[in-house]
C-alpha cells in the first residue's frame, strides 16, 4: 500500500547573520493538510519556508518528507511562492509563463490558457507583464502553481496584493490543491479561506 | 533537456528584447575599437601590429560589462530562487546560462570583428585569425565570468568585484588569443600551439565555471 506523503520538522534551528531566529520548531503536516504559519514582523516565517526550500541551510535540525516522490528532495518536490514574482517584464504573460512550465516540468501537464483562466487573468496573455498590475502579477504567479503540479506548495503571503474575489479564487485553489492529496505550508497575517492548523513562531 | 533548452531560449529572447543588454556590448566592443585608430594615429603598419591584442580587449571589457547582469537580474526578481529549487542541476542551468549568454553577448563580437578588421588595417587573413581566435576565447571569457558574476550575487555588490575577481582568470585568454593572432599575422611561430592552449583554456572553463559558479549559488544564497 502506497503511504500518504508527510511532510515534518524536528528541532529546526535557524540563524540569520550571526542572531537565532527560532531554535527547537517542529512541525508537521500530511497529505491534504494545511499549515499556517503566523507571528509577529521579523519572526522567521520567511526564513522557516525557505529553510523548507532548501534556500537557507538550517542550523539544526532536520526537514523532510516522508513517502514522498522517490528520491528527490525537500525543495524538489515544492513550489515556492515568495515575495518576489519571478516574472520578466520583457517576456509576455504567455512565454513567463511557459517558461516556468517548461523548466520546472518538462513540459507542460495543464494548458497554458487553462492555467490563466484559473487565475482570471485569460485576458492578459500576449501582454507584456511589464504592464500587468501588482494583483495580476501575483495571479500570475499563482498560475504557475497550477501549471506544474508539485505536492508540496510553500506560500510567504500568497494573499498580499489579490482583491476579494481573487483571494476567495485562491482559497478555491488551495482546496484543490488538498483535496488532491497535497501539502501546504504558508506564511500569513490574515485568514487564508481554508482550514489550516496553526504554527506559531516566537511569541 | 527541455529544462534546459527553455532556460536558453528565454535568456536570448530577453537579452534580444528592447533593454536587454546583449547590445550593449557590441557598442562598446565598436566604440573602444573604433576609437583606437583614432588615438594611435595613422601609422598603418603600427595599426596592423597593435589590431588584434586592440580587438581582444575590445571583446574582454565587453564581455566583463555584460556578464555583470548574468545572475543578478534572476536574483532580484527571485527567480534564481527556483532555479536552484528545480530539478534540473543547478551546474547545468548554470552552464545553460553562460551559453545564452555567450549566444547573445559573445557570438555577436565575433562576427563584428570582420567589418572591424578593416577599420585596424588588417588584411583578410589577419581579420579571420582573430576572428578564429575570438570565437575559440570568448566562450572562455564567460564561463570564467560566471564564476564572478554567481560570487558577485551572493555578496549582493556586483560591478567592480566582478571585474577584480575575473580580470585575473581571464588574463591567461588574453595573452593566448593575442599570440595565436599574431602568430597568424607575422609569425615566426606557427598558429597552432598558442590556438590549441586558447581552445584548451576554453573546455577547462566549461569544466570548472559551471560547477564553481553553482557552488557559489547554492552556499551563497539567503
Amino acid at each position: 500500500m502506497q503511504l500518504s506523503p508527510r511532510l515534518f520538522g524536528r528541532d529546526v534551528r535557524c540563524v540569520r547573520g550571526g542572531r537565532e531566529v527560532f531554535t527547537g520548531l517542529a512541525f508537521e503536516a500530511g497529505a491534504g493538510e494545511a499549515l499556517a504559519v503566523t507571528g509577529h514582523n521579523g519572526a522567521g516565517k520567511t526564513s522557516l519556508l525557505r529553510l523548507i526550500a532548501g534556500l537557507l541551510l538550517p542550523a539544526g535540525g532536520t526537514i523532510a518528507i516522508e513517502s514522498g516522490e522517490g528520491e528527490l528532495t525537500v525543495p524538489e518536490q515544492a513550489h515556492y511562492l515568495g515575495h518576489r514574482d519571478a516574472l520578466k517584464p520583457a517576456l509576455s504573460v504567455a512565454e513567463n509563463l511557459t517558461f516556468w512550465a517548461d523548466f520546472l516540468g518538462g513540459g507542460t501537464i495543464r494548458p497554458i490558457p487553462d492555467c490563466l483562466a484559473a487565475v482570471g487573468i485569460a485576458h492578459t496573455i500576449d501582454l507584456p507583464a511589464a504592464y500587468l498590475s501588482a494583483g495580476q502579477r501575483r495571479r500570475l504567479s499563482l498560475a504557475r502553481l497550477l501549471a506544474v503540479p508539485r505536492l508540496l506548495w510553500l506560500l510567504d503571503e500568497p494573499t498580499a496584493a489579490l482583491d476579494v474575489a481573487g483571494q476567495a479564487m485562491f482559497a478555491g485553489l488551495m482546496r484543490e490543491h488538498l483535496a488532491g492529496g497535497g501539502l501546504i505550508v504558508a506564511a500569513t497575517h490574515g485568514p487564508l479561506g481554508i482550514d489550516t492548523s496553526e504554527l506559531r513562531i516566537g511569541n | 533537456m527541455t529544462a534546459l533548452g527553455a532556460l536558453i531560449r528565454r535568456d536570448i529572447r530577453i537579452a534580444l528584447r528592447i533593454g536587454g543588454g546583449a547590445l550593449i556590448g557590441v557598442l562598446f566592443f565598436l566604440t573602444v575599437v573604433v576609437l583606437m585608430p583614432f588615438a594611435v594615429g595613422p601609422d598603418l603598419a603600427l595599426l596592423t601590429r597593435l589590431g588584434p591584442a586592440i580587438l581582444w580587449l575590445g571583446a574582454l571589457l565587453s564581455s566583463l560589462l555584460t556578464l555583470d547582469r548574468l545572475f543578478t537580474a534572476d536574483h532580484e526578481d527571485g527567480s534564481l530562487d527556483l532555479i536552484v529549487m528545480s530539478r534540473t542541476p543547478l551546474e547545468l542551468a548554470c552552464a545553460a546560462k553562460a551559453l545564452a549568454h555567450w549566444l547573445a553577448a559573445g557570438l555577436p563580437l565575433v562576427i563584428a570583428t570582420p567589418v572591424l578588421g578593416l577599420l585596424l588595417n588588417l588584411d583578410a587573413t589577419a581579420t579571420g585569425a582573430v576572428a578564429l581566435t575570438l570565437l575559440a576565447g570568448t566562450p572562455a571569457l564567460t564561463f570564467i565570468g560566471m564564476i564572478g558574476a554567481a560570487l558577485a550575487v551572493t555578496m549582493h555588490r556586483g560591478g567592480l568585484l566582478l571585474a577584480v575577481l575575473v580580470l585575473p582568470l581571464s588574463i591567461p585568454v588574453l595573452i593566448f588569443g593575442v599570440a595565436a593572432s599574431q602568430a597568424a599575422i607575422v609569425g615566426p611561430l606557427p598558429f597552432g600551439a598558442p590556438f590549441s592552449i586558447l581552445c584548451a583554456l576554453s573546455l577547462v572553463s566549461f569544466v570548472i565555471g559551471p560547477f564553481a559558479a553553482a557552488t557559489s549559488l547554492r552556499n551563497g544564497l539567503d
